[in-house]
């Protein structure tokens, strides 16, 4: 049975703006599930909605198999690590951590010892008796997480957790963040418009755009086969290009673009021939004809726009026959390959596998 | 002329304004007040001295010592029942009141009544407490009184009320200002917690709103304690006040060395609570970000 059900929830808010139209989706018992979606899209609702600070117009909210949708937050086994971090700044860290067990009425030396374990989770036991203004933005982070995972909530949600520290910090809670998840078990749930952060972090992440599911899967299913080219687009990069369907030849779907015939292996349904679509395919499956030796490859030409060289990978800008701008990204294993890359200006052959071609309808599905 | 001598000009030049103002209205009054209250009183002149009869006098004799006391009392019995007032209403107005544009015009309602004449809002209450007043009236028309009383008018109670009514305003500005200013996750956070409505309001908004009740009882004290228009107008012989004394003794009395000794005496209460609010505000000014 799922921990947490979702079933059909709505919000509208004022001035008739749907934030969330009809979502419905179940967590696993431990699962770590990312919504991911631009900001606006009505994740943070959702998220709010499940903690308890919004009512739904519609739907229900079942956490354990029973029907919450009513109360309030602090009758609800979830808890909330605010983007803000929301820390109290007249309690120091451990009152800020037992908080809610001392106004429960717990013993105070079983508050010692769980705001203790609580911390020594987060790596903090050294700033006990700090306040949160001697803190940095990573402490208090830990401070806040501390502070939610202390009551062992069945479903613990992350509004934003990481987007107010910088990069490296960032990268490192990441990596935190999931142990901490592997070593408690609890089910997590984390809000974020950073794809990145959803890919590292989650077992699925759902895809959400103005309010709708767009796609749910795991990372490597939403990178792989994305159902829509918003998913294709939003995870990750891809090219998107419009091309025109010509037909089926050998469990190909063939289309063309600039006078020149692509082989596409994936789509999901049958088209129209003679009908508008849309191609998609990741800068980094595009290999210079050269160095290709499969002949059962698309093989097309670009001229080189712009060279950006990015540390681990060179990305060429190209405009193709028909001035569709188009990327690839060349990896640099040796030296020679940064130097023998082509420079702007010149046409280079491309080749791409027919399985890494994506069509989808002109108009956006599948 | 180096950017830094031109610098310090140029701050000479905009500080000069306030700095003059506040030596010739403030500092120059208060001095020669300080000097007057050690001057004697020789019938209908004022000695020169250092002496601190004046002083002596304002402690031992009961009828200064006793307006002293009840002063104090009026001020503390304003300043609670402007706070026990304001406090729901300034919570309601930033919690409660969702539309923006209901809240500005709620706090502007509060706020107005600053704006009218002084004189004008401590005479309503004259003409609602007195005994042909509104009150009276309605009591003897609805048959609960036979005849008007007296009792609403020219005493404490009639004071405290018409002065928490002036006065209120200052109290909700500041505790509004301090509620507006906790972050609303901090409160949601605390349901989060699995912490109640009551128990987040007294472990939560409550001392992070200490700051705005500090700030508000010092204005709501201070403006109460040195008040002598209302006393005038509805206090009657058991409400007289401290200020009422100083106005007579540069007045009708004709002793302004011992208005001066009570003016400094003022001078010292009011700073002293001044300075012990900005020390319990110091201790518990929190960062919010």
């Amino acid at each position: 049975m799922n921990i947490l059900e979702i079933e059909h929830l709505t919000k509208m808010f004022a001035g008739g703006v749907t934030a969330v139209n009809d979502v419905s989706f179940g967590l696993a018992e431990g699962e770590f599930v990312t919504l991911l979606g631009p900001s606006g899209c009505g994740k943070t609702t959702m998220l709010r909605m499940i903690a308890g600070f919004e009512s739904p117009d519609r739907g229900r909210i079942l956490l354990g198999g029973r029907d919450v949708t009513d109360d309030p937050p602090h009758r609800r086994q979830v808890n909330t690590v605010f983007q803000d971090y929301a820390l109290f700044p007249h309690m120091n860290v451990t009152q800020n951590v037992g908080y809610g067990l001392r106004i429960a009425g717990v013993p105070r030396s079983e508050i010692a010892t769980r705001v203790r374990e609580s911390l020594a989770m987060v790596d903090l036991l050294d700033k006990a008796t700090a306040t949160p203004a001697q803190l940095s933005g990573g402490q208090r982070q830990r401070v806040a997480l501390a502070r939610a995972i202390i009551r062992q909530p069945k479903v613990l949600l992350l509004d934003e957790p990481l987007s107010a520290l910088d990069v490296k910090l960032r990268e490192a809670m990441q990596v935190e963040l999931k142990h901490l998840h592997q070593k408690l078990g609890i089910t997590f749930i984390l809000v974020t418009h950073d794809q990145k952060e959803a890919l590292v972090m989650s077992d699925r992440v759902i895809v959400v755009d103005r309010g709708r599911i767009v796609q749910s899967g795991t990372p490597a299913e939403l990178y792989e086969h994305p159902e829509s080219p918003y998913v294709a687009d939003f995870i990750g990069t891809s090219n998107l290009i419009r091309a025109t369907f010509v037909g089926n030849e050998d469990g190909h779907h063939v289309t063309a673009f600039g006078g020149k015939q692509i082989r596409a292996k994936r789509g999901i349904r049958s088209f129209e021939p003679g009908g508008g679509i849309l191609l998609a395919i990741r800068p980094e499956k595009v290999l210079l004809a050269k160095l290709a030796n499969a002949t059962t490859w698309n093989h097309f030409s670009g001229t080189v726009v712009e060279t950006l060289f990015q540390g681990n990978i060179l990305r060429l800008k190209l405009a193709l026959g028909g001035g569709e701008s188009f990327v690839i990204d060349l990896p640099l294993q040796s030296p020679r390959d940064r130097i023998e890359a082509p420079d702007v200006g010149t046409e280079v052959e491309l080749a791409v596998d027919p399985a890494n071609v994506i069509v989808f309808a002109s108009d956006g599905r599948p | 002329m180096r950017l830094a001598t031109r610098r310090r000009f140029a701050w000479l030049a905009v500080l000069s304004p306030p700095l003059i103002w506040t030596l010739l209205f403030m500092i120059v009054p208060y001095t020669i007040m300080f000097a007057y209250s050690f001057f004697r009183k020789e019938g209908f002149s004022f000695i020169p001295d250092l002496q601190f009869g004046n002083y002596a006098a304002l402690l031992l004799d009961p009828q200064y010592s006793q307006v002293l006391l009840r002063t104090l009392k009026i001020a503390t019995m304003v300043s609670l029942a402007a706070l026990i007032l304001a406090y729901p209403l300034a919570y309601f107005l930033a919690f409660k009141v969702r539309w923006a544009r209901l809240r500005l015009f709620l706090y502007m309602a509060v706020i107005v009544p600053l704006w009218v004449s002084y004189l004008l809002r401590a005479y309503t209450w004259k003409t609602i407490l007195g005994s042909e007043g509104v009150l009276n009236s309605f009591l003897v028309w609805s048959g609960i009184l036979s005849e008007p009383t007296h009792l609403f008018l020219y005493n404490q109670f009639a004071m405290v009320l018409t002065l928490t009514y002036i006065f209120i305003p200052f109290m909700v500005m500041p505790i509004y200002t301090a509620l507006e200013k906790i972050p609303r996750s901090l409160i949601e956070v605390s349901g989060d917690l699995g912490v109640g409505p009551s128990h987040t309001f007294f472990r939560v908004t409550l001392p992070l709103s200490v700051p705005g009740i500090l700030a508000g009882f010092t204005f709501t004290f201070c403006l109460a304690f040195g008040d002598f228009i209302a006393p005038a107008l509805v206090g009657g012989p058991t409400g007289t006040m401290v200020a009422n004394v100083v106005q007579s003794q540069f007045g009708v009395s004709f002793n302004w060395p011992l208005g001066g000794a009570i003016s400094i005496v003022m001078l010292a209460i009011v700073l002293t609570i001044i300075s012990i609010s900005d020390r319990f505000e110091r201790a518990g000014r929190l960062d919010l970000g």
